[in-house]
């Protein structure tokens, strides 16, 4: 798509959140009853860069975002969005920023392109509402009702309301949940598109994969607390986070393996005949392993050094049981 | 970010460029509650309820004797049916559309725009309002089609329907905004049928055993019916007790909507 409604773009006059921080949280907590949904969470979204929020069901994501966009009241902490407390000043927010709440929202009976008409009317400059549910690929189910278009469809609309007003900032609420691989790379590309034109973007996941691609820097919440921040590359790379997997016969003494490797490092034959080295892999380190097979007879196969996943340090920080 | 991300296509370069803003508060207006009326006006059961049911009412009750009614028969019954639509649209059509707005997230969606929230109550208000309009000039030109002769009451009736719309309205609005959707649907018709029969709208107050007449003349219902009965077909008594009731019924139902209603 190319143009605005509104005919040729005027150069914009960088606000005063575009030098600074868009979103600035310090020592959030949210108490429902006595459960403790937030409990001193601090969080920043530099100017046009993207941040995921990323934990399980139940960590504070939705919270965090919906107190950020004003429709809760923090117990304790200070938010500023775009420099204004959002909880003060909510229909100044709004005019300035996108939201995508989680699941969307529409009138049960309505068209996709009567729904976004609507929430484009709400700016004073939006972007071409024809256009956008074509690019979105909503142009097929134009005349179908809001309950009968598909999970996908309506994260795709929800996604359009969201940005249909060329905000600052937007908030997307679990963008992708509920959409195929081809939505989910669209959404991507509009994310993308986002940072590129200089808005700022808050989006929660529990996506690993999501937040790897997509992130400049991200959260990590569980329990309401933050639990790691970073790039996702300093995240994946601190620590003994690389590991190399190889293949080879069955049943040789991981322990004897260990022991032949420096101080820390950790042996494994998770499944039979496939083992894996965890620590920092270099080259003497690859090649005291082959050493070490060939010595036992055996020929170390199928080599591949990984680096850890964003997923595997999330399970490790959140655990690995089951959540309800 | 990763060097593998995909490269940009489908939008092109500034597409996104912020240029935030509010839009004009009278064009949001207009759009939320011209998308509401439409919506209403398109789905078949609030037809049914707003226009089909009133219509089949006037005409058949007009026609044929069953409900004892001074002559002209078509003034009583159209003072009753416009109580009746006034009824169907502000209360039970308005609390299930509504209760399933906010089932599908549609307040939410509006209130995290830049319309502010007392528009998004006014826009509702308005569409109401909007589809009074369309069954009074439907009701109004069967009754006359049937016989109704307009007298100086129609001035008088039609402030009495847009009090009774304010009376049904916030109690709508109560009703839609903090039950669950199932529960307002099931709720909003059975009330809408037992006004229907024992609050005075079809079966006038003077009919009715005595007292469930007397409560039925503090309820919206019979307050809204008596009084237009009064103004339309010359049904003795005064005017005064229904526009109290009809004024109580506003205030009350207002303001605990006002504090209790939820947008989730």
């Amino acid at each position: 798509m190319s143009l605005p409604a509104d005919g040729p773009r005027e150069p914009t006059s960088p606000g005063p959140a575009s030098h600074g921080s868009a979103v600035t949280v310090r020592g959030l907590v949210k108490r429902y009853g006595t459960t403790t949904a937030l409990d001193g969470v601090d969080l920043d979204v530099p100017a046009a860069s993207v941040v995921a929020l990323l934990g399980p069901n139940g960590a504070g994501k939705t919270t965090t975002v919906e107190i950020c966009t004003g429709f809760r009241r923090a117990d304790a902490g200070e938010v500023r969005v775009l420099g204004i407390d959002p909880a003060g000043a909510p229909d100044a927010l709004r005019a300035r920023i996108g939201v995508m709440p989680q699941g969307g929202g529409a009138y049960p009976g309505v068209r996709a392109a009567e729904m976004l008409r609507l929430v484009a009317t709400c700016s004073a400059h939006p972007l071409d509402v024809d256009e956008l549910i074509e690019v979105l690929g909503l142009g097929s189910c134009a005349r179908t009702p809001y309950k009968r278009l598909s999970g996908g469809q309506q994260q795709r609309l929800a996604l359009a309301c969201a940005v249909v007003g060329r905000p600052e900032l937007v908030f997307l609420d679990e963008p992708t949940a509920g959409m195929d691989p081809q939505a989910r790379r669209l959404v991507w590309e509009l994310v993308e598109s986002l940072r590129r034109d200089g808005v700022a973007v808050l989006l929660t996941t529990h996506l690993m994969e999501e937040a790897e691609a997509l992130a400049d820097d991200v959260v990590i919440v569980d329990h309401g607390r933050v639990v790691a921040h970073g790039s996702p590359a300093e995240l994946t790379t601190t620590g003994d986070s690389q590991e190399l997997r190889f293949r080879a016969r069955a049943g040789m003494d991981v322990t004897e393996l260990a022991a032949a490797l420096p101080t820390g490092y950790q042996a494994a034959e998770p499944a039979a005949g496939r083992y894996v080295v965890q620590g920092r892999i270099d080259p003497p380190v690859l090649s005291a392993v082959t050493s070490w097979c060939a010595a036992q007879g055996a020929l170390a196969d199928d080599v591949r050094i990984t680096r850890r996943s964003l997923e595997d340090v999330f399970l490790d920080l959140t655990g690995r049981e089951l959540r309800s | 970010m990763t060097a593998s991300a995909p490269v940009p296509g489908r939008f092109a370069p500034g597409t996104f460029s912020p240029r935030p803003g509010r839009g004009g508060l009278g064009r949001m207006l207009a759009a939320q509650s011209a998308l509401e009326l439409k919506l209403a006006l398109r789905n078949g059961e609030q037809v049914l309820l707003t226009l089909l049911i009133p219509i089949v009412l006037l005409v058949g009750l007009t026609l044929v004797g069953v409900i004892d009614l001074p002559e002209p028969r078509v003034n009583a019954v159209f003072a009753s049916v416009l109580a009746l639509a006034v009824m169907s649209t502000a209360f039970t059509g308005q609390a299930i559309a509504f209760g399933f707005d906010r089932r599908y997230g549609v307040v939410r969606r509006l209130a995290a725009t830049a319309l502010p929230r007392w528009l998004l109550v006014a826009g509702r208000l308005v569409a109401v309002l909007g589809t009074v309009v369309v069954q009074v000039v439907v009701l109004g030109l069967i009754a006359l089609a049937l016989g109704w002769r307009p007298d100086g009451g129609v001035a008088t009736a039609l402030l009495l329907v847009l009090l009774g719309c304010a009376a049904f309205g916030g109690l709508g609005l109560l009703l839609g905004g903090t039950l669950r959707a199932e529960i307002v649907l099931a709720l909003a018709n059975v009330v809408w049928f037992v006004l229907l029969l024992g609050g005075g709208i079809v079966v006038p107050l003077a009919t009715l055993p005595s007292g469930l007449a007397a409560v039925a003349a503090l309820l919206p219902s019979g307050a809204l019916a008596e009084g237009l009965r009064i103004a339309l077909a010359g049904a003795d008594g005064s005017l005064l007790q229904p526009v109290l009731v009809l004024v109580a019924w506003a205030v009350v139902g207002g303001v605990a909507a006002a504090r209790l209603v939820r947008l989730t």
